[in-house]
């Protein structure tokens, strides 16, 4: 457990797993991830800002739903 | 100049507004918190109505290309300069080379940054002021993007020493809860007396619809008045003939969601608008942010003009203490 970081939302919105409805998933859990890579969207004031993985390695879980109305410094997701 | 180098969310240029069109349908535009721009303009001794740099929930990365004076006032989202933690509600000195950045919003929505001189954009009908739906004014007539170059201007009229502070009591403080003093009108009439009060007692949710337009509310269903569809009225219950929205005024589309209208918002309409947000609460209901609660509370006009008149009185105070710091 050591070293599992957490990704957590810089600001407050809705959050998407999906860059749109009829797209696959950005990251499954499981998944390997760079730093970069985006893990999800959050909508707010209209505005789509993307969900960025700082680290590199694999994303055990999602910690919220996609769809989810989600809080500034929420964790959206950790990464092993 | 000072380089873009992220651009945040939503971060314009802004100024007191552009006023004089509403009428034409040209909505003010402006800082939506005009009490930390004005304080922050003073921090770096511009005259007022030089343009500030806002920035909502996230801020940009913007890095210094010559020394400069600058402010930081507004919603806690705390300030580095290269990295290290800088006072807000302070004058600041930057070097040619320095980087500022933010850290994630802690309290209140949005913050100012004002530089000695101005942000240097063309004036258009008056006002530097960002309307990103017609985008006109600002820089570009849209919000920042990575790789802008922004220009310092020539409005500052006094040096102000680096370190000169607002006193902590004038620095307002902002929670999860917010009271927002409203002045019921000018609809109000349509909404039965029960969901009036209702409307008065519930605690709204800000929802992720909440920007420079408008802010849309979560909470109860409202109920209006069974009537007869006058002439020139759509046929919803919420519909009235079309009348001028002040900015701040509150709208129930469907007896819905509440909308409040502000600074970027349609100037008038069809829709009923059961109370206006008081100008001094406008600053506040500007430091709202979603999922954050909001309840409303009736004041009379004169209430709210009298509320006005402390504020402006609290604006010279700070003004005031300010100049004797120098």
């Amino acid at each position: 457990m050591a070293g599992n970081k957490q990704v957590v939302s810089p600001l407050p919105g809705v959050f998407y797993r999906k860059p749109s409805p009829e797209e696959e998933e950005f990251v499954t859990e499981g998944q390997k991830v760079k730093p970069g890579d985006v893990i999800g969207i959050v909508e707010v004031m209209k505005s789509f800002t993307e969900i960025k993985s700082e680290v590199e390695g694999i994303v055990s879980k999602f910690t919220v739903e996609s769809e989810e109305v989600i809080d500034v410094g929420q964790v959206i997701a950790e990464i092993e | 100049m000072i380089k873009v180098l992220k651009p945040g969310i939503e971060a314009t240029v802004q100024d007191n507004g552009r006023i004089g069109y509403y009428e034409l349908g040209m909505p003010p535009s402006g800082a939506m918190d005009k009490f930390s721009y004005s304080v922050g303009n003073w921090l770096v001794g511009n005259q007022d109505g030089a343009a500030s740099l806002e920035a909502t929930y996230m801020g940009p990365a913007l890095e210094f290309q010559e020394d400069a004076t600058i402010a930081l006032t507004g919603g806690e989202l705390p300030p580095k300069v290269n990295g290290k933690s800088v006072s807000m509600w302070e004058t600041l000195k930057v070097k040619s080379g320095d980087i500022l950045s933010f850290d994630f919003v802690k309290n209140g929505a949005r913050i100012y940054l004002s530089v000695a001189g101005g942000i240097n954009v063309p004036e258009i009908m008056g006002s530097r002021s960002t309307y990103t739906l017609c985008g006109i004014g600002g820089f570009e007539g849209r919000s920042l993007k990575e790789g802008d170059t922004l220009h310092i201007g020539n409005d500052q009229q006094d040096d102000v020493k680096e370190g000169t502070k607002v006193s902590s009591e004038f620095v307002p403080q902002y929670t999860k809860q917010h009271e927002i003093r409203v002045v019921v009108g000018l609809c109000s009439y349509r909404l039965t007396e029960h969901s009036l009060q209702n409307f008065l007692k519930t605690e709204w949710t800000v929802t992720p619809e909440a920007n420079r337009v408008g802010y849309r509310f979560k909470g109860e269903k409202v109920e209006f008045i069974p009537r007869e569809q006058p002439f020139g009225a759509g046929s919803d219950p919420s519909n009235v003939v079309d009348l001028g929205y002040p900015v701040g005024s509150i709208q129930i589309p469907g007896g819905v969601e509440p909308i409040a209208l502000l600074n970027d918002a349609v100037t008038g309409g069809g829709y009923v608008t059961v109370a206006t947000i008081t100008s001094t609460d406008l600053n506040r209901i500007a430091q709202t942010k979603t999922n954050e609660k909001v309840k409303f509370e009736s004041v009379t006009l004169n209430q709210a003009l009298e509320e006005r008149n402390a504020h402006r009185s609290n604006l010279s105070k700070i003004k005031d203490s300010i100049q004797q710091q120098q």
